[in-house]
């Protein structure tokens, strides 16, 4: 009887220093990063009831493990056998079933706090996503605008309408708390309410290939004043660039992603940058040299695989792309004015 | 060298490369015929690589002689029943023998060579993520038609299923030696297709190897469509790797529970088996059944590539969730071919060290039959943010907190067979220890990814990745090496370096703790899975430089185990008798065990695991009958 009772209370203590201790690593009250959205309340509630359910069941399995490993150590010498003790019918029963209460309980929350997070509010700003290899692209279809960076108004659902040109990608900003997956040939939906103001960024979560670290865009969470001011500068500009050729330019190299590959400030990301590219000379993999004029361009953007610049990945991971011919002079207009 | 050289394993490999050939060349020259491109980055086309990797491993197998038997038999030849061993020492291990102790061995010995590669490629890419940015593998480094960070994902991708097979010839190499053993019986049911279980994992390993030199594949060992229709010929390689592999699982599990069904000993009724016997049971059967559908979403998968079938191109109008529903219907009942045995093992090894009889052992029995089949029904639980249909999580979430239920009755009566005992610890009894509490670690760090709306945020990431190697060290890399340390004198009759057998579990267990809790760690941080790098600003470069530290710390353990062993094997101190005084039928009879095992047969005429009760043996031996000959 002693044992147990000694057991009994090793148990107690031993629950509130783990939940103590996950709480000191920061992992008890909430996942980790930052909340940032209405729908990681419910999310981090359940995950805190969890963490104090699994605290007690390590130490109910954890503390009398240890301490039959002290208290009934065979001595130097002794060779005698335990008690003989084969196992207790009522004893397996209580075992079985109040796991599983425990089980339909956290069930019934685990539905419960989907439920929460899936709460459809019928008038929730649309957007829509697109995923590529390695970048994402945000177009909101009711001013015309099109970037690489999500903006957010704070306090406003939002509805993500996402698909994917290439292969499965995933759609994850650790501080939303919700993760979901981008599918070629199908449309996802991505349901968040942000509640706190601050730049984010949202990182693919499904291996997409060579540069799948690297698919991380920003999102900047604003106010409803600042996100309106920002939309109406955005669709300003869009007006004024659908004009010019390299307006037009402009737009069809942020719809089709390249930036994602080719940095326009001088970093080298899976291609080349395009800053003062127009009119370089560079050194291609089979050791001839070349300046790049629009002839080069065209055949890169028609033909990617034709000459690869020294360094970069052959056979190149870029898709084959169709242009007009007077979209691919408006690209190459938009290029020459990055300088 | 010549004996090397006149092996079974040297004639298999020659052949593997004459069938490669063969395939290869076969369509190389239809191509030519047709008029089709006959070379491409890696010398052979993709389609001629494919065919010459199934030829090379079918020629394997004639080649090595496995079949040998059948070929006569099928031309009307009678061979031997009793097959005698023409090899001694290490040789009986490189050549085709038909004792299931043998096989046993092989299958642990592949199993350790393959955790030993798979391990290295580990510590290759733990070193890269020891701070952000590319250290080593950038992006101007070549090698093997890859650059930096696609050798990055093919050696990630490699470890995870260099691994996850080398973990299920290691099942095989423990069931295949200790059941026949456990059930009294002289061998498997079928000693010729349990050779043949064996040497197909040969060339299915020497085949997914290969995709490492053959430009690799990004996928992770998921080998997710589309990325996987457009990765390397390596890829083909991985798919034909597994394919080959599985067939070795089937046929072996097969193998074992017809053993189980028709080859225990006189008196030996269901619930008088040995645990392990169950373990193996449930196992197998799960193997048996679930095997059919990786084999199955691969080669769709292949046959898309090759044949331009369209069954996960959307464009096509093929359905890429539909390969993750066949993939996982099998890839998570295999998590639980993976645990079973070794839970088995925790269950066996423990009376034996408490010196108590196992408590509730008819719970545990059936704990494991649980498992087995509520684990055919949970597999959507890795889908919760595919975009399959939205009801189906809620199910899925059910059926997967109720595994909670049968694992917890294993905990609570682990933990009721210690009480009270007379706990003794050597080296085999403190692997299983710490195989419980590492699996506690794993079963605890499991319902937050069962609850569907706390997985949305931690799918994906390393809270995932500490979760399944803490419930696959307790469930089965800690049981194989507490299994390895208790069964190695009866292989061997010596036993390991106590010593140097302690100092593996002391460097290796702490550090597997902090690995694990690392891992979750960063992975509720952002830290995602299957990236070669991370953002400096998500501020865990020092917690990823103490997990390669820790992993070091593990690799190095290991190292220890493996000296260990290879020495022990000819310098070990002699442990010829019952070294743990346990109760088990093997134990009866002197190490190592003598061909066709028991000496006379033996009969159940006790409880297996009655410590503690006087005069209540479990097994005795059956005088054979006076004036009848040999069997």
């Amino acid at each position: 009887m002693q044992h147990f009772v000694i057991v009994g209370i090793l148990v107690i203590i031993t629950t509130i220093l783990t939940y103590l201790g996950l709480d000191v690593a920061g992992l008890a009250k909430q996942q980790h990063p930052i909340a940032a959205s209405a729908q990681s309340v419910s999310i981090d509630q359940l995950w805190q009831w969890e963490m104090i359910v699994i605290s007690f069941l390590f130490a109910v399995i954890f503390v009398p493990m240890m301490y039959s490993l002290v208290a009934f150590r065979q001595k130097k010498g002794e060779m005698k056998d335990g008690e003989h003790m084969e196992g207790n019918t009522s004893l397996e029963i209580a075992w079985t079933v109040i796991p599983l209460f425990l089980v339909v309980i956290f069930a019934y929350l685990g539905g419960w706090s989907l439920g929460e997070v899936r709460r459809v509010d019928p008038q929730a700003l649309v957007i829509n996503v697109k995923g590529q290899q390695f970048t994402w692209t945000f177009e909101y279809p009711e001013y015309g605008i099109i970037t690489n960076e999500l903006h957010l108004p704070a306090d406003r659902q939002v509805v993500l309408k996402m698909t994917s040109i290439d292969v499965i990608h995933s759609f994850w900003v650790p501080e939303f708390r919700i993760k979901q997956d981008v599918v070629p040939g199908r449309i996802t939906e991505y349901r968040v309410t942000p509640t706190l103001v601050g730049n984010y960024k949202v990182r693919c979560a499904e291996l997409c290939g060579t540069s799948h670290a690297y698919m991380e865009n920003a999102v900047i969470v604003n106010t409803q004043a600042d996100y309106d001011a920002w939309i109406a500068e955005q669709a300003e500009l869009a007006k004024l660039a659908a004009q010019t050729p390299e307006g037009q330019g402009r737009l069809l190299t942020v719809r089709n992603g390249c930036t994602g590959c080719h940095s326009l400030d001088g970093t080298p990301l899976t291609g080349p940058t395009w800053f003062n590219i127009f009119g370089k000379t560079e050194e291609m993999n089979d050791g001839s040299t070349l300046v790049i004029d629009e002839a080069y361009l065209i055949e890169s953007i028609l033909n990617p695989n034709a000459k690869i610049v020294a360094g970069f990945p052959s056979p190149s991971v870029m898709p084959a792309f169709v242009f007009s011919d007077e979209e691919l002079a408006n690209i190459i207009a938009y290029i020459k004015t990055l300088k | 060298m010549k004996k090397f050289f006149s092996s079974a394993l040297a004639r298999g490999l020659l052949w593997q490369v004459i069938g490669f050939f063969i395939g290869a060349g076969l369509v190389t020259g239809i191509r030519a015929l047709m008029g089709l491109t006959t070379t491409d980055t890696f010398f052979f086309t993709e389609p001629a690589w494919v065919l010459g990797a199934l030829f090379g491993a079918l020629s394997f197998l004639v080649g090595c002689g496995v079949m040998d038997d059948w070929i006569k038999w099928a031309r009307g030849i009678d061979t031997h029943d009793n097959h005698e061993e023409h090899w001694h020492g290490w040789e009986k291990y490189i050549n085709v023998s038909f004792d299931h102790k043998v096989i046993g061995i092989q299958y642990t010995m592949i199993a350790l060579l393959l955790i030993a590669i798979g391990g290295t490629f580990a510590m290759i890419f733990r070193t890269e993520l020891a701070a952000s940015q590319l250290q080593f593998l950038t992006t101007d480094l070549k090698l093997f038609g890859q650059n930096g960070p696609q050798l990055y994902n093919t050696l990630m991708s490699l470890h995870g299923i260099v691994m996850i097979i080398s973990i299920l010839l290691g099942i095989s190499g423990i069931i295949n030696y200790a059941v026949p053993l456990l059930i009294g019986a002289a061998d498997m049911s079928f000693p010729r297709l349990n050779a043949f279980s064996y040497w197909i994992a040969v060339p299915a390993a020497i085949t997914l190897v290969s995709s490492l030199f053959l430009g690799g594949f990004d996928t992770g060992w998921t080998g997710y469509p589309p990325l996987s229709a457009r990765a390397p010929v390596g890829m083909q390689m991985f798919f034909m790797g597994v394919f080959i592999a599985g067939w070795s699982s089937i046929l072996g599990a097969l193998n074992v529970v017809v053993t189980v069904l028709r080859m225990r000993a006189k008196g030996m009724t269901a619930f008088k088996m040995p645990i392990f016997v169950w373990a193996g049971l449930a196992t197998s059967i799960i193997a048996m059944t679930a095997t059919q559908f990786i084999g199955l979403a691969f080669q769709l998968v292949m046959f898309q590539r090759l044949l331009g079938m369209g069954f996960f191109d959307p464009t096509k109008g093929g359905n890429p969730v539909l390969f993750q529903h066949l993939f996982w219907f099998y890839s998570h009942p295999a998590v639980y071919v993976f645990i079973l045995p070794g839970l088995g093992v925790i269950s066996e090894l423990l009376p034996v060290f408490v010196r108590k009889p196992l408590y509730g052992y008819r719970w545990i029995a059936m704990s494991s039959i649980g498992i087995a089949l509520v684990g055919f029904v949970v597999w959507a639980h890795h889908m919760f943010t595919s975009s399959m249909n939205e009801y189906l999580r809620v199910p899925f979430m059910y059926s997967t907190l109720l595994v909670s239920v049968p694992t917890g009755v294993k905990f609570f009566s682990w933990v009721a067979t210690l009480w009270k005992g007379k706990i003794s610890t050597p080296t085999p009894m403190l692997f299983v220890l710490g195989a419980i509490v590492v699996f506690l670690m794993g079963g605890l760090s499991g319902p937050p990814h069962a609850t569907v709306s706390t997985d949305l945020h931690l799918h994906d990431t390393y809270f995932v990745v500490g979760h399944f190697h803490d419930t696959i060290f307790g469930g089965f890399v800690f049981p194989f090496f507490a299994a390895i340390y208790y069964w190695f004198p009866k292989a061997t009759g010596r036993r390991m370096n106590e010593f140097w057998g302690k100092v593996h579990f002391w460097l290796m267990t702490p550090s597997f703790f902090i690995l694990t809790f690392g891992m979750m760690y960063v992975g509720l941080l952002g830290m995602r899975r299957r990236i070669a790098d991370y953002d400096p600003a998500l501020g865990i470069d020092t917690a990823h430089l103490i997990l390669t530290i820790a992993g070091f710390a593990i690799f190095f353990s290991v190292l220890i185990f493996f000296i260990n062993f290879f020495y022990s094997i000819k310098n070990g101190e002699k442990a010829e008798g019952n070294l743990w005084n346990s109760r088990s039928p093997e134990w009866q009879v002197p190490s190592p065990m003598s061909l066709h095992n028991y000496p006379t047969p033996i009969e159940v005429i006790g409880e297996p695991y009655d410590y503690g009760l006087k005069d209540s043996p479990y097994t005795r031996f059956v005088e054979a009958p006076k004036g009848k000959g040999k069997h």
